[in-house]
């Protein structure tokens, strides 16, 4: 506690009285200047700061839209349209969310094959990664909800589709079912609480989350793409010889980040804001409409790849458990990998070939899952759904039958 | 070894994707499924066109109930007395929505069913959909009335454009298939005939629906123009503060060894 009595020391004015009250430079000493990162950080490692401004931009375009939107059945549609055409920029907040929906689960997927690349679900950062998939989670929660808001008939049928995965469940499926509804069908009900979770339950969740997220993150220390742990090799004043200070060096390189980002972001928000019916499908832009089915459900395309799991087995109780065990399964990674390196720089060649073909599963499953449900789709949805199990359940097999390159004592650095 | 694991995974996936796409695309595939209207949003003057089309073919049945009279005004530089001249339904003010004086009652009692509204049919089927459904009407004396349409086959709309497009006569070839050991005849169209010409020709008639699907478009995003405008100068300004962050970085990297 010496520390916390220096804080005041040699300032003055607002800045001692601010100090005195609420510890700002101690948070910032010890959380960004005295935060010690590895300096052989690459390109993946833009993603997870990425990550937290897309969730800043959904929370800020999203309580403007909650300011004009209305969650009524009778007047979803006709709100959100209100706000793309008369509310003041009101189509800029809408495209900024709708978009930023997208983004969010593209720099997820990224930062998390990241972590799958590099290791960075191993001891002592099992509980780092278990922190992260429940953010997936909640994000997933998040998405879904979101997306049956703007009540167009794709929002309406997704729902109907995915709120009925629960009805498999035995004994207790129907009456579940009941009560996420609200109602015998998708309707008012439903949307008024989907909103009411989207809006204040799930965020919260995310808001609590993600702290969570970051302080595990600075007890363990980051993880780099060597993977190994910098803090064994320490100078004579107790610092890692390959950390660098989080604060100025990654704040300047993620401002850089942000700029590459933003050109993206920006350039989908601009020129292709439907980014050609993947981010906002043309059912949705016709309202719900019980009578008529969408020739094609399809959830949107960051779960398509769960959607062509539930599609790739004919029982559809049998489906949804394998969609839930899919997900259940990034759970474990930590217990999985028995390799003595972390960073696929190091591991063998099936370890490299295993997460290549994994990449693959996830990226074929994902368009299959856009695609009817027939024919040879059902069959590479088969394939490549058990390529995708085989990952996680050979992997302990894989990982240390392989032979490995040894892990270097100090980080690859060129200036 | 690291790059390569990334680059031969991204390789296979989008060598595996594409060889999907083809086998995607099975199933006749005709030749009016490539028309295309060629329309551009940003173009004033075709819209104003547009604006004029829609308000003489196509208004007595349909709304645009998301869109104002004032707004197309302002949007598309027509003077206050030319829009009150020119896009006023009877009975309707300025800061009116653009509402068919037709009820969906007596739509439905004549047509079967009630004529839909516009202001979004360009973004819930696309541009070229609605030029395509407005380019394949041909008389089927088959069907109630007299015509039928490529694009939305059993279509309740009239050929209410016929005066303008004449009347065409569609060929179909037959062709027998043998699916799973059963005989099956299929219709594929060939091409078109005019029966009897109407008062533009062919390509007079494709500059009225590139104008009027123009129109459309609008109706449906009315920023359009302006986003994408606006996206060029949004995009500069990111390019210029990206470049001075990456010298921002290079500066305090520079004593990273």
């Amino acid at each position: 506690m010496a520390a916390s009595t220096d804080t005041t020391a040699g300032k003055t004015g607002f800045r001692a009285w601010l100090n005195k009250r609420l510890p700002v430079d101690e948070f910032v000493d010890s959380q960004l200047i005295g935060y010690f990162a590895p300096k052989n950080f690459n390109l993946w490692y833009f993603f997870g700061s990425l990550a937290l401004l897309v969730f800043v931009i959904q929370i800020l375009s999203g309580i403007f839209l909650t300011m004009h939107y209305k969650p009524s059945e009778l007047m979803a549609f006709d709100s959100v349209e209100y706000i793309m055409r008369e509310v003041e920029w009101g189509w800029l907040i809408r495209y900024l969310h709708s978009t930023g929906a997208s983004f969010f689960f593209i720099v997820v997927y990224l930062h998390m094959f990241r972590a799958l690349m590099y290791g960075s679900y191993r001891a002592p950062r099992e509980l780092l990664w278990i922190l992260g998939m429940l953010l997936y989670l909640a994000l997933m929660a998040e998405a879904f909800m979101g997306y049956v808001l703007p009540w167009g008939n794709m929002s309406y049928w997704g729902a109907q589709v995915i709120v009925n995965l629960f009805g498999t469940i035995p004994v207790i499926g129907p009456g579940i079912v009941e009560w996420i509804r609200g109602d015998y069908g998708i309707a008012d009900s439903t949307l008024n609480r989907f909103f009411a979770l989207h809006v204040i339950a799930v965020p919260f969740a995310i808001a609590f989350l993600i702290p969570m997220h970051l302080v595990a993150l600075r007890q363990t220390g980051s993880n780099n793409p060597d993977g190994i742990e910098i803090k064994a090799k320490t100078g004579t004043d107790g610092k890692p010889l390959d950390g660098i200070p989080f604060h100025p060096y990654y704040t300047v390189k993620d401002i850089f980040g942000v700029g590459v980002f933003l050109l993206f972001f920006c350039g989908v928000i601009f020129f292709v804001p439907t980014f050609g019916g993947l981010f906002l499908e043309k059912p949705n832009f016709e309202p719900a409409n019980a009578l008529s089915t969408p020739e094609h459900i399809a959830p949107v395309w960051y779960f398509t790849a769960f959607y062509a799991m539930l599609r790739a087995v004919p029982d559809q109780q049998m489906g949804a458990l394998l969609m839930l065990l899919a997900i259940v399964v990034l759970f474990f990674p930590p217990w999985l990998d028995r390799s003595p390196v972390k960073s696929i720089r190091y591991k063998g060649w099936i370890s490299k070939v295993a997460l290549a073909l994994f990449v693959v599963a996830f990226v074929a499953l994902s368009y299959l899952g856009l695609q009817p449900a027939d024919g040879l789709y059902v069959i590479l949805a088969r394939i490549f759904t058990a390529v995708y199990f085989a990952f996680f359940i050979l992997m302990p097999w894989y990982t240390s039958i392989e032979k490995c390159k040894p892990a270097p004592e100090r980080v690859s650095y060129h200036a | 070894m690291r790059k390569s694991v990334v680059i031969a995974a991204l390789g296979l996936t989008l060598a595996l994707t594409s060889s999907l796409g083809f086998a995607a695309a099975a199933g006749p595939h005709a030749a009016w499924m490539d028309w295309k209207p060629g329309n551009d949003v940003s173009n004033v003057a075709s819209l104003q066109r547009g604006a004029a089309n829609f308000m003489g073919y196509c208004a007595g049945c349909h709304s645009l109930k998301y869109n104002r009279y004032s707004r197309v005004a302002a949007d598309l530089n027509i003077p206050e007395e030319q829009m009150e001249k020119l896009l006023l339904l009877p009975g309707a003010k300025k800061g009116d929505y653009m509402i068919s004086p037709m009820q969906a009652v007596d739509g439905e009692a004549w047509f079967g069913k009630a004529p839909p509204d516009l202001s979004l049919i360009t973004r819930a089927k696309g541009s070229e959909y609605v030029f395509q459904f407005l380019k394949t009407f041909y008389v089927d004396p088959q069907h109630p009335n007299g015509t039928n349409n490529l694009a939305l086959p059993g279509t309740a709309m009239p050929h209410v454009l016929s005066a303008l497009q004449g009347l065409q006569e569609a060929k179909f070839e037959t062709i027998e298939k043998t699916v799973d050991g059963a005989k099956v005849s299929e219709s594929h169209w060939q091409s078109f005939e005019l029966a009897a010409p109407g008062q533009l020709s062919a390509e007079e008639y494709d500059a009225f629906l590139r104008d009027t699907v123009n129109f459309l478009e609008y109706a449906g995003e009315p920023q359009k123009a302006k986003r994408q405008g606006l996206g060029v100068w949004v995009i500069l300004f990111l390019l210029v503060f990206t470049g001075f962050a990456y010298l921002l970085k290079l500066e305090y990297w520079k004593d990273v060894k």
